[in-house]
């Protein structure tokens, strides 16, 4: 019996916007394999050409090189008939403000071809899932931002996709409604349902991934498990210390390095520098974070800005 | 594929039907249009004048205007919100997806239209009419005039901008298009540019049919109607095929 073809194959995948010489780079020649059922991250701060390669693989915009293959079929030539197995959500929730969410998911439903007999239940349990159940005959346009979010990937979910593409799907939503959106994708990997995520959410990636690339100016940086990934700074140890901040306030700050007593002292002399008082001083594992600011060289607080520059 | 493609047609045309068609603004705007023509007509020549002679005019604008408006700012209202994605992302060929986008405007375009028709026979009194000649010119200048609507929204970014370009385009073929004026009565410079337009030979076929002359006389307005409808959907097709990233 043949091995069903990975989920996604990506070789050489570049996208450069503009001149062929002098345009933007936004993908420079990445290579990486998702196997099928599995929750697969694309981690990076905004402009690292996360959105840029979901639309190469999904079809909204032409690789300037490289190839693809999505569920065995080549992006090229079989878009058509990838595009019936693919579900996508793209950052911004883009239903139809004047269809209720009932019609909009049997809109859905209808353009992928799900038969009518089968749309009516369908979208029931879609609602039901997503917990907007209640909101089934109101207008997307007067839904709140987290159960539009939620209705939009309910409408990428109703064609029953092999491959679930979500651009960024908790940004911009309140504690309660990314944490019922995460427990919903954690959902899907149960089903079988592959999951390519982007975001810059470092906790998000590390509590749903099962394996997480890190990519960092169009170029992946490193591409493992979280576990392998963080095994990779285990000889690293964190200090974390807490510290006042204003009058009821309190600032975590994190130390990387081998000698725990020396960042320790290193964290005190600061605080007492800063005429601040220590709430707290611990070792910690290294987290994901931690694994980010290592093999990228970067801050941490790159990944916390959002789009339009605004910091989580 | 062509399965998917007909699906895609059907499921675009309905859903932009509801959407944004048929709201009673749209209806009303569609209806009311055409008629405030029709009475600064009647208050200028009176209860008299020859107001059968106005149907056939009356008809092609309402066709031009109810058709082209909403075609013109769906698409670009869509691709602004970012859900023409929704539609990119489908199993669906982008001529398809424009032809579903171009059926709905069509539709609610005829609708009207077959309002005025009604008012046209009813209170105008038109006679003697080749239906079948009717039919199709209504729903070839509808084609025509749906793909420049289509174009229109192709070429621009902003809402405001598919209205000011369907305007460029609608106001000179309001004054040159054999509405108001016989295009032969026109200097000979402007006869070259009204027969440049597609409501022109909208007017001519529709005058045919609602005077009931022979179909034959009017296959060649049939034909620069389907040449037009080609011309522009073949280029909306290409500039939007060529504006993906």
């Amino acid at each position: 019996m043949t091995e069903a073809p990975p989920a996604i194959e990506v070789t050489g995948l570049t996208k450069r916007y503009g001149p062929a010489q002098s345009g933007l780079l936004a993908v420079d020649h990445i290579d990486f394999v998702v196997q099928r059922g599995e929750v697969f991250g694309f981690l990076g701060p905004n402009g690292a050409g996360k959105t840029s390669t979901i639309r190469m693989l999904t079809g909204l915009s032409r690789p300037t090189s490289g190839q693809a293959r999505v569920l065995g079929l080549d992006l090229q030539r079989d878009l058509p008939r990838i595009k019936k197995q693919i579900g996508v959500t793209p950052e911004t929730s883009n239903l139809y403000d004047e269809l209720t969410a009932f019609d909009n998911l049997r809109f859905s439903m209808q353009l992928y071809g799900v038969p009518r007999g089968e749309r009516a239940g369908r979208a029931e349990a879609l609602l039901a899932r997503f917990r907007l159940a209640d909101k089934r005959d109101t207008p997307f346009a007067r839904l709140s931002r987290g159960m539009k979010r939620a209705l939009t990937i309910a409408a990428a979910l109703a064609h029953h996709p092999e491959i679930v593409f979500l651009d960024e799907p908790t940004t911009g939503l309140d504690v309660v409604s990314a944490r019922g959106l995460r427990q919903t994708i954690a959902g899907l990997r149960d089903e079988g349902v592959t999951v390519f995520l982007t975001t810059h959410y470092l906790e998000e990636a590390e509590r749903l991934c099962d394996r997480i690339a890190l990519l960092v100016h169009g170029k992946i940086v490193a591409l493992d498990t979280v576990d392998a990934l963080k095994a990779r700074v285990q000889s690293t140890t964190v200090v974390e210390m807490t510290l006042t901040c204003g009058r009821n306030g309190a600032e975590i700050r994190r130390l990387a390095g081998d000698d725990v007593a020396a960042m320790a002292r290193t964290a005190l002399d600061e605080a007492a520098r800063e005429g601040r008082q220590v709430l707290a001083l611990d070792t910690v594992r290294p987290t994901l974070e931690d694994v980010f600011v290592q093999l990228t060289g970067l801050s941490a607080d790159t990944m916390r800005v959002e789009k339009g520059g605004k910091v989580k | 594929m062509l399965n998917d493609d007909l699906r895609g047609i059907w499921a675009i045309m309905l859903k932009d039907l509801r959407a944004y068609y048929l709201k009673p603004p749209n209806i009303s705007w569609g209806v009311l249009f055409p008629f405030s023509f029709v009475l600064a007509f009647i208050i200028r020549d009176g209860a008299d004048g020859d107001l059968a002679s106005l149907a056939p005019g009356l008809l092609a604008l309402t066709l031009l205007f109810s058709t082209s408006s909403m075609e013109a700012i769906v698409i670009t209202f869509e691709r602004r919100i970012g859900a023409l994605e929704r539609l990119l992302l489908a199993p669906l060929r982008l001529p398809a997806l424009l032809v579903g986008k171009l059926l709905g405007g069509m539709v609610f375009g005829l609708m009207t239209t077959l309002v005025v028709l009604l008012v046209a026979l009813v209170v105008l009194g038109v006679r003697g009419i080749n239906w079948p000649l009717l039919i199709a010119s209504s729903v070839l200048s509808a084609a025509a005039f749906g793909t420049l609507g289509v174009l229109v929204s192709v070429l621009v970014k902003e809402v405001f901008e598919a209205q000011t370009l369907a305007n460029a385009f609608r106001f000179p073929m309001m004054f040159l298009g054999g509405v108001f004026v016989p295009v032969d009565a026109l200097p000979s410079a402007l006869q070259i540019v009204a027969r440049a337009m597609p409501l022109t030979w909208s007017v001519d076929a529709l005058r045919l049919a609602m005077a009931g002359g022979a179909t034959s006389l009017a296959l060649l307005d049939l034909a620069v109607l389907a040449g037009f409808t080609t011309v522009f959907f073949g280029l909306a097709v290409r500039v939007m095929a060529r504006s993906s990233p």
